[in-house]
Order: structure tokens, then C-alpha cells, then sequence
């Protein structure tokens, strides 16, 4: 047997020396793992680990000003499937798939499908989920959950907005006060082994749910529901497309209610409200669905007309530039620099008082009266009043106002201005303005949210809105309640006057754009008592066919309306208040 | 340790938490009766068995080929008389062995061309008996050559060529990988196991599934561990918790921490190896204690390697520490030889 030599040990320490190089490296690599990649591989882990069920919070409910609910909970069921727990595929396919009323080949993928959790369907009928249940299959799980209610269906649809599959606000005052309603969704985590099978003794979370706020809106049913059915009647006997009126109380801007007929149905959010054309793409039906939803008194702008000349009013009166006794005269048309623009009527108003102009509502009073005041002073009282900004409405997409650059204002701009042409507002912008100057001057944010209501009813938030006071003086906004009593008492919008009441309003006949399709948007703007606003409608009606002067068609029905909800709101008639005094 | 990982798998399948702790107990005692009673002797004593038992680890790996029960689809165990051992561990033990008498015997001829062929010949043919059915084996078998040879020879360039060919293959892994299976050398199994090994998380569900788990072990252990008992993982998620993939329990459960120190333990008893072996009386308890050494530290090496996603995925197992009669059983035989070796130093005063 030979030697153990020295060159031997020798190479058996290089062995040994690269044996621990070796190690070294593979700790190095380890650290790495095992430090910096750590919290991935972990996570990834708990993933694979937790079987995670949410308990569903119960969203808030909506009410209206009398505490009437218009949007609450109803329960529903959700169905999974979790793969490791199921022992009869077959059975449950068949099962789900005849209960359910799905296509099987879907069924058979989520059930096939490895995953933890596989949901099957959410929103099911409460008692086909009990059904479920007493079929006791294994790995079937029917969990109860929230759907979205709403008992009067169609009621300010596009106001209060709908829910998702999730529960989460999709347009309007759900969207909007999401954070309220939605409350915190509890959680009960367990950790399972490769089989999800549930380890005992392992920490089990679970963590509460939180009920969502209550939302207490100050839109009245009562008035909703009678505006909503002036608005059905006017739409249908007018042939018009659409028909939107929205109530407001001017002293705080509160909305009373706001009505886009046609409606549509809350509980079925998906269901084209109208006759749906024979070929319908998936992207022309989203779009249809899209347009039902929009809310076309704050998402859409229009050339206001008529109405405007109350801005145009109450910045001259401010400005001092015209008096209620100055006199103007009419030949049916104004020449401003090279263009001639007419009046709504042909042969002209001849002489008449600002007041009669008013009264008439005669273009060429109020481009006179735009011409004084200058671009200048027409551009600062238009900012004054809060019009080149949103109303702050507290719903999701109001529109902003498109209107000419001051710089690239000329006179015929102002004079078109003048009497609202050529530039676009929101109907809640005009209706918020209008409010704003005859309420004193007092620029009020328009709002639905009054307060929110914790589940429990121990925490209460009361929203509140700015108020921008005094963009006009309390005398302009007096000798306007006055001009536009007179318009309804005596002039263009008589057909709003009430026995009884002192109304005050305005009409408007807007052309559509482009303007040879002599389309129209007949509106009226009316608000009651005359001396001391306590409620103003604004009904603009899209595309009457026939007849369209807003004189004629839009302010008879704030008439209507106003004959409704004025004894309702406890505004009492002045000829019976007379009665008694005397 | 192996309670810990294997307790779970073992309460389901047995009905018996301890079930392969007890085992592995029972072996591992009677292994260290059988150690002590090697260690006494002289190792030059079994010098004279190592042809006939390497002539026998050929029979039985022609048997195990036949008459073997399966497990995990290749067959690797032989029953003989009611005791399933694993062939394979037999064949370890006998190389270092044959190879230390037969390098002993050549002397100063070892250097020649001739001499490295012969320790090829002897190797080589039961290293790919071995390696038809357990590639990893195989590997461990040509690695313990390897390392004995390096010991005995007296030329270096050829090792260090070989290595720097190993690297550059380890590096161009992936396309050669692809190449190879193109020309029908590698099979599509093995394919996808060194694609799984490039990027594990690509393959959640396939191959890439034990890989990832052993990784989601390594990582949620962080520096100091779980605790002792409480990973996740061996619940069935990390296949072979108690077997291949010990070592990422280790790792979920004592962290960082326990496993540097169960890498330093390794490395403390390879250090020991080498003073044994610097220090034998002869050339050829030197060479003995050199292939243990080898074995067990291809074996660390390599198992970390696998379990940390650094080499592709092989079924190789940690020595001592993994579940695995046979394993232990002829650990402790090595270890009563290189004891053997180490009693008979002569403390020169």
C-alpha cells in the first residue's frame, strides 16, 4: 500500500476549498432567496395558503326628504365552487347548470378549473341559493350577499344611479357618495393545506364588516313623481325626445327634483328603456345603454336663449347701464356691425321700456342693452355670476360651460350672447344662475346630499355647499323677481301664470345646432312666489314637433307642476290669504 | 427535523404522525451500532470484498432493473427478504472502496493515461447502469470518481479543463438544452425540467411546481423562520417535504439562520474529512475517506443547489438529514469507515 503524500493533501484541501466555495456561494444564494426575494415568495405563499371569503358590508341606503327609501339591500346569493372540496363533479354541474339556468359548457370550465375559488354566479334569487344549499354538495358554497334594490324602479333613474356586480356605484349619487354607501367589507381568512383543506389551530382573521351610510338627499318623491309624470305627458304629446325639468329650492340650492324623461328602470340597469334597432352590435348596445344612462341636465350643454336675457338683465341693471323705464325701439331686426340680426318677430316691437322688452322678449332691447355694457363688462359680470365655472353639483360629469374667449369676442358675439346664442351652458348652470339672482344674489351650490347616516345612526356627516354671496345687489335681484313677474302676469309667459300665485319666469325657444335642421329646445324657467323664491322649475323640452314656441308648450306645464307641489311645499295662495285679511 | 416536515404527509397516509420519524429512528440507531462496530475494524480488512461486491452491485442493479418496485415512476428499490433498500447507495459505497484499492494498488502509475482509463472503466459502466434509471446517481457516482482521482493523480489541467467545460455548459444551458433535444440526446421531460429551471414561475402547474413551492418555502422562512414545526409549505404543498425538499422546510422553519448553520455543519464535517484523510496512515484510508467526503459533498452541494432553483431540478437527497432508510444506513457505513481511518492515526508524540 503506498504513501499518503504530502502532494495528496495538498489536493485535498483545494477539494475541501472548493467544497466551501461552493457553500458559500449556495448561502449567498439562499440570502438572496430568503432576504431580498422574501416578501414575493411569501406572498405568492399566503395566496396559495388562504382561502379568503369576504362578508359582504350592507350598503347604505338612499332616502329622500320625507325619509321615504328609494334605494336599499335586498339579500342575494352568491354561488362558487371551491375545486379541492368538490367529490361529484358531474353532480354539480348538473346541478348548478339546472338551477341556475346556465350553459353547461361554462358551468363545466369554472367547476374543471383548478383554482381556490371559483364563482359561479352572483346576484341569485335568495331562494334558489336555499335550494342550493339543501343539495349539500360538497365544495358548493352559497354565500349570501347584497344586491341593490330600488322600489320605485324608474324614479330620478339617472340621478340616484345604479350598482355593479360588486355593489359598487356605476353613475350618478352612488357613484358620487360611493365612499359613504359602500362601507367596509369584512374578511374571514383561513389557512388551508395543498388539498384547501382548512388547517386547525392555524389564526383564523376575521375581521368585521361595516354597514355603509345611510344618504339622506333632499330630492322629494312627491314632487320627483308629479314632475316625472308632467315631463311622460309633455313628451308624449309634444313627440319630443326628451323632456328634462329640474325643481330647486333657490334659498339653498337644494334639488327638489330632477327629472329626465325617459326614465329607466334601476332594478334592470341593462335593459334598453326604447324599442332597440333590429341589428345591434355589442359596442352599439353599450353605446345606446350609455346614452339611457347620461343625466342630460348636468352631462349635456345647450344653447340656452331666451332664458339667458335674465343674465343679460341683471348685468345691465347692476352695471347701471339700463333702467326698467328706458326706452328702446324695435324695428324687428338689429344691424351690429356688418350683420343683421333679427327678432323673434317679424314686423318688430316699435317703441318700448325695458320692461316691455323684457315682457316681449325682444332681441334687440337686450343686444342694446349687451351693446352697453361692452365686452369688457359683459365678460366680467358673465364670471361674476359663476357661469365660466361648474355648478359643483354633487353628481359625477357635469358638463362646463363652452363660451367664447374673451380676446376673440366681438360685438356680434356679445349681441348673440346677449340674448343666449352662440355659446353652450348645463341646464343646472342656468337654473342655478337664474335662482342665484333672484334669491338676493346669493350664489348657491345645487346639491342632492344632506346627510349621511352611519348604520348604526351614532355618527352623522351633514354636507355642506359654498354659497357666493352678493354677485348681484339685493335691489337688482328685487327688480328682477319684478321684470320676470311681469313676463308671466303679462307677457311671453303668461301661459305659467296661476290663479293665485305671483309666479315669476321666463321662456326660451333655442335653435339646435346645426341650425337648418330647425331643431328645437322649448324651455321655461319659472319660480314662485314671484316676491319671495321658495321653489324654481327649470322643463326643457328636446325636439317638440309642431308648435315649439317654450311660451306656449314649456310654461304651461311649470304651471302644472307648480299647481301640484305649491300647496304641497305649504305655500299658501295669496287671493285666499287676501280672503281672510280682509 | 424530518418529524417536523414529514408529520403531516405522514398523519394522512399512516395515520401516524411519527410514522417515518420512527423508521428513519429505528435505521438510523441500528446504522450507528453497524458504524461502531466498522470503526473498530481495520479498513484494510474489507479491502479484500471490493471486487466481489462490485461485481455484486452489478447483479443487483440488474436485478433492481428487473425485479425492482417501483416508486415515482422509475424502479429503485430491490426487496430482498422483507428489507427494500435502494441498490444505488450499495453502489456508492462499493465504488469508494474498489477505487481506493484499485488507485492504492497503481501507485506512481496512477499519473499515466492508462491508469485514468482503467479507474474509467471500472467506474463508468455501473455509473450508467445507475444512471439509466436515476440520472442523479449517476452523477453523484462519476462526481466521487472524479474527486478521488483529482486526489490521486498528480496532473491537474485535465480536472480543471473538464470544469471549465462544465461552466460553459451551465451557461449556455438553454440553447444547448433546446439543441440537444432538436438531435433527440435529451428527452422532452428533461427538456422542460431545464426550462422550469431558467424561469420556475413560467410553469406554475407543471413542471415548475415542485421548484416554486420549494422557492415559496425558502422565501416565506425569511431570516429567522417560521419556528420549529410551523411551516405551510410541508403541508402538502412541497412534494417530498421529508425527502428531496427537506432542506426548504429547514429553511421556512429555522430561516436564514438554521439553514447557514445546517450548511456550516456540512461544512465543518468535510473539514474534518480532510484532516482525517491529510492524516490517514496510508494512501489508501486517504482515498477511502476522500470519496466519502466526495459523496457527501456532491450530495450537500447539489441537493441546496436544486432545492434553491440554481441547477435544474434532480432527485438527489441530503445526507443525514433527509427521509431515506438505505441513505442512512450506508451513511453510517461510511462514517464508520472514515472513523475506522481516524482511530488508526498514529498520534506521533
Amino acid at each position: 500500500m503506498g504513501s499518503n503524500r504530502t502532494q495528496h493533501r495538498r489536493k485535498m484541501a483545494l477539494l475541501c476549498f472548493l467544497a466551501a466555495i461552493a457553500m458559500v456561494g449556495l448561502m449567498v444564494r439562499l440570502g438572496y432567496l430568503m432576504l431580498c426575494r422574501s416578501e414575493h415568495y411569501s406572498r405568492m405563499a399566503e395566496d396559495l395558503h388562504e382561502r379568503e371569503r369576504t362578508i359582504k358590508a350592507a350598503r347604505g341606503r338612499i332616502l329622500d326628504a320625507n325619509g321615504v327609501v328609494i334605494a336599499t339591500n335586498r339579500t342575494v346569493c352568491t354561488i362558487s365552487v371551491i375545486y379541492n372540496q368538490v367529490k361529484d363533479r358531474e353532480g354539480v354541474i348538473r346541478v348548478l347548470c339546472r338551477e341556475l339556468g346556465l350553459e353547461e359548457e361554462g358551468v363545466r370550465k369554472k367547476v374543471e378549473k383548478r383554482s381556490s375559488r371559483e364563482i359561479i354566479r352572483t346576484n341569485v334569487d335568495k331562494e334558489v341559493g336555499d335550494r342550493i344549499r339543501d343539495y349539500h354538495l360538497p365544495g358548493v358554497k352559497v354565500d349570501e350577499d347584497y344586491k341593490r334594490y330600488y322600489p320605485f324602479d324608474s324614479l330620478a333613474s339617472k340621478v340616484l344611479g345604479f350598482t355593479g356586480g360588486d355593489n359598487q356605484g356605476i353613475i350618478g349619487l352612488e357613484v358620487a357618495y360611493e365612499d359613504y354607501l359602500k362601507g367596509l367589507n369584512g374578511k374571514i381568512l383561513t389557512t388551508t393545506d395543498a388539498a384547501g383543506v382548512e388547517v386547525e389551530n392555524t389564526f383564523e382573521d376575521r375581521i368585521e364588516p361595516v354597514a355603509g351610510s345611510d344618504l339622506y338627499i333632499s330630492l322629494d318623491v312627491n314632487i320627483q313623481q308629479y314632475a316625472e309624470q308632467a315631463a311622460y305627458e309633455t313628451m308624449e304629446k309634444k313627440g319630443a325626445k326628451r323632456v328634462s325639468v329640474i325643481v330647486m329650492n333657490p334659498q339653498n340650492g337644494e334639488i327638489l327634483a330632477m327629472v329626465n324623461v325617459p326614465e329607466f328602470n334601476l332594478n334592470e340597469p341593462f335593459t334598453l328603456n326604447g324599442e332597440p334597432p333590429a341589428q345591434l352590435t355589442a359596442e352599439g348596445r353599450q353605446e345606446l345603454l350609455n346614452q339611457m344612462w347620461r343625466n342630460p341636465a348636468i352631462n349635456d350643454t345647450y344653447e340656452p336663449g331666451s332664458t339667458f336675457k335674465i343674465i343679460t338683465a341683471a348685468a345691465g341693471l347692476e352695471a347701471g347701464v339700463v333702467s326698467l323705464e328706458d326706452q328702446f325701439s324695435c324695428p324687428g331686426f338689429r344691424i351690429v356691425e356688418d350683420r343683421k340680426i333679427r327678432c323673434h318677430k317679424v314686423g318688430g316691437h316699435g317703441g318700448e321700456t325695458f320692461l316691455q322688452g323684457a315682457m316681449n322678449s325682444c332681441n334687440p332691447v337686450f343686444i342694446d342693452v349687451g351693446q352697453r355694457l361692452g365686452i369688457e363688462q359683459y365678460y366680467h359680470y358673465f364670471e361674476q355670476f359663476g357661469l365660466k365655472e361648474k355648478t359643483g353639483i354633487d353628481l359625477p360629469g357635469e358638463a362646463g360651460t363652452i363660451m367664447h374667449k374673451k380676446e376673440n369676442m366681438g360685438l356680434v358675439e356679445l349681441a348673440t350672447v346677449s340674448f343666449g346664442q352662440s355659446f353652450q351652458i348645463t341646464p343646472v348652470q342656468l337654473i342655478t344662475t337664474a335662482a342665484s339672482i333672484v334669491n338676493g344674489g346669493n350664489r348657491v351650490t345645487p346639491h342632492l346630499a344632506v346627510k349621511a347616516v352611519s348604520g348604526d345612526g351614532t355618527k352623522v356627516h351633514r354636507f355642506s355647499y359654498p354659497v357666493k354671496e352678493g354677485i348681484v345687489s339685493e335691489e337688482t335681484s328685487a327688480s328682477m323677481r319684478y321684470i320676470l313677474e311681469q313676463v308671466v302676469a303679462e307677457g311671453s309667459g303668461k301661459k305659467a301664470a296661476l290663479e293665485g300665485f305671483r309666479i315669476g319666469g321666463k321662456t326660451a325657444t333655442s335653435e339646435k345646432l346645426p341650425r337648418s335642421l330647425k331643431k328645437y329646445i322649448s324651455s321655461f324657467i319659472g319660480f314662485a312666489p314671484a316676491d319671495n323664491p321658495q321653489v324654481i322649475a327649470l322643463i326643457t323640452i328636446d325636439e317638440p314637433q309642431g308648435i315649439y314656441y317654450g311660451g306656449t308648450i314649456a310654461a304651461p306645464v311649470v304651471a302644472d307642476i307648480f299647481k301640484n307641489i305649491l300647496p304641497y311645499l305649504g305655500i299658501e295662495e295669496e287671493s285666499a290669504l287676501r280672503e281672510t285679511n280682509q | 427535523m424530518i418529524y417536523s416536515a414529514s408529520s403531516y404527509t405522514a398523519q394522512l397516509q399512516h395515520g401516524d404522525a411519527s410514522y417515518y420519524m420512527m423508521r428513519q429512528l429505528k435505521i438510523a440507531m441500528a446504522g450507528l451500532m453497524i458504524a461502531i462496530v466498522i470503526s473498530k475494524m481495520d479498513y484494510h480488512w474489507y479491502a479484500r470484498f471490493a471486487l466481489p461486491a462490485y461485481i455484486l452491485s452489478y447483479i443487483l442493479m440488474i436485478a433492481v432493473k428487473l425485479v425492482g418496485s417501483d416508486s415515482h415512476g422509475s424502479r429503485r428499490w430491490l426487496n430482498v427478504g422483507g428489507i427494500t433498500f435502494q441498490p444505488t447507495e450499495f453502489v456508492k459505497i462499493v465504488l469508494i472502496v474498489l477505487l481506493s484499492v484499485v488507485i492504492t494498488q497503481m501507485g506512481r502509475k496512477i499519473n499515466s493515461l492508462r491508469a485514468v482509463g482503467m479507474v474509467a472503466v471500472l467506474t463508468l459502466p455501473i455509473a450508467g447502469l445507475v444512471a439509466a434509471n436515476n440520472l442523479s446517481s449517476g452523477i453523484i457516482i462519476v462526481g466521487i470518481a472524479f474527486f478521488m482521482l483529482f486526489v490521486a493523480c498528480e496532473k491537474k489541467w485535465p480536472f480543471f479543463l473538464c470544469g471549465v467545460a462544465g461552466g460553459l455548459v451551465v451557461a449556455t444551458a438553454g440553447p444547448l438544452a433546446n439543441f440537444l433535444e432538436k438531435i433527440k440526446l435529451l428527452k422532452p421531460y428533461q427538456l422542460e425540467r431545464i426550462h422550469v429551471w431558467l424561469d420556475p414561475e413560467a410553469y406554475p402547474m407543471d413542471g415548475g411546481f415542485q421548484v416554486l413551492q420549494g422557492l415559496y418555502a425558502i422565501g416565506s422562512g425569511g431570516l429567522v423562520g417560521k419556528g420549529l414545526g410551523e411551516s405551510i409549505q410541508k403541508m402538502g404543498f412541497v412534494p417530498e417535504a421529508q425527502n428531496d425538499y427537506i432542506f426548504a422546510i429547514i429553511c421556512e422553519e429555522l430561516g436564514l439562520f438554521g439553514a447557514v448553520s445546517v450548511i456550516l455543519i456540512f461544512l465543518f464535517l468535510i473539514y474534518r474529512f480532510m484532516l482525517i484523510a491529510s492524516n490517514a496512515p496510508d494512501l489508501f484510508g486517504a482515498l477511502l475517506v476522500v470519496g466519502v467526503m466526495g459523496h457527501i459533498a456532491i450530495q450537500v452541494i447539489l441537493n441546496i443547489a436544486v432545492v434553491t432553483n440554481t441547477i435544474p431540478n434532480t432527485g438527489i437527497t441530503l445526507p443525514f438529514i433527509s427521509y431515506g432508510g438505505t441513505s442512512v444506513m450506508f451513511l453510517m457505513i461510511e462514517m464508520g469507515m472514515v472513523l475506522s481511518v481516524s482511530n488508526q492515526i498514529k498520534l506521533e508524540k
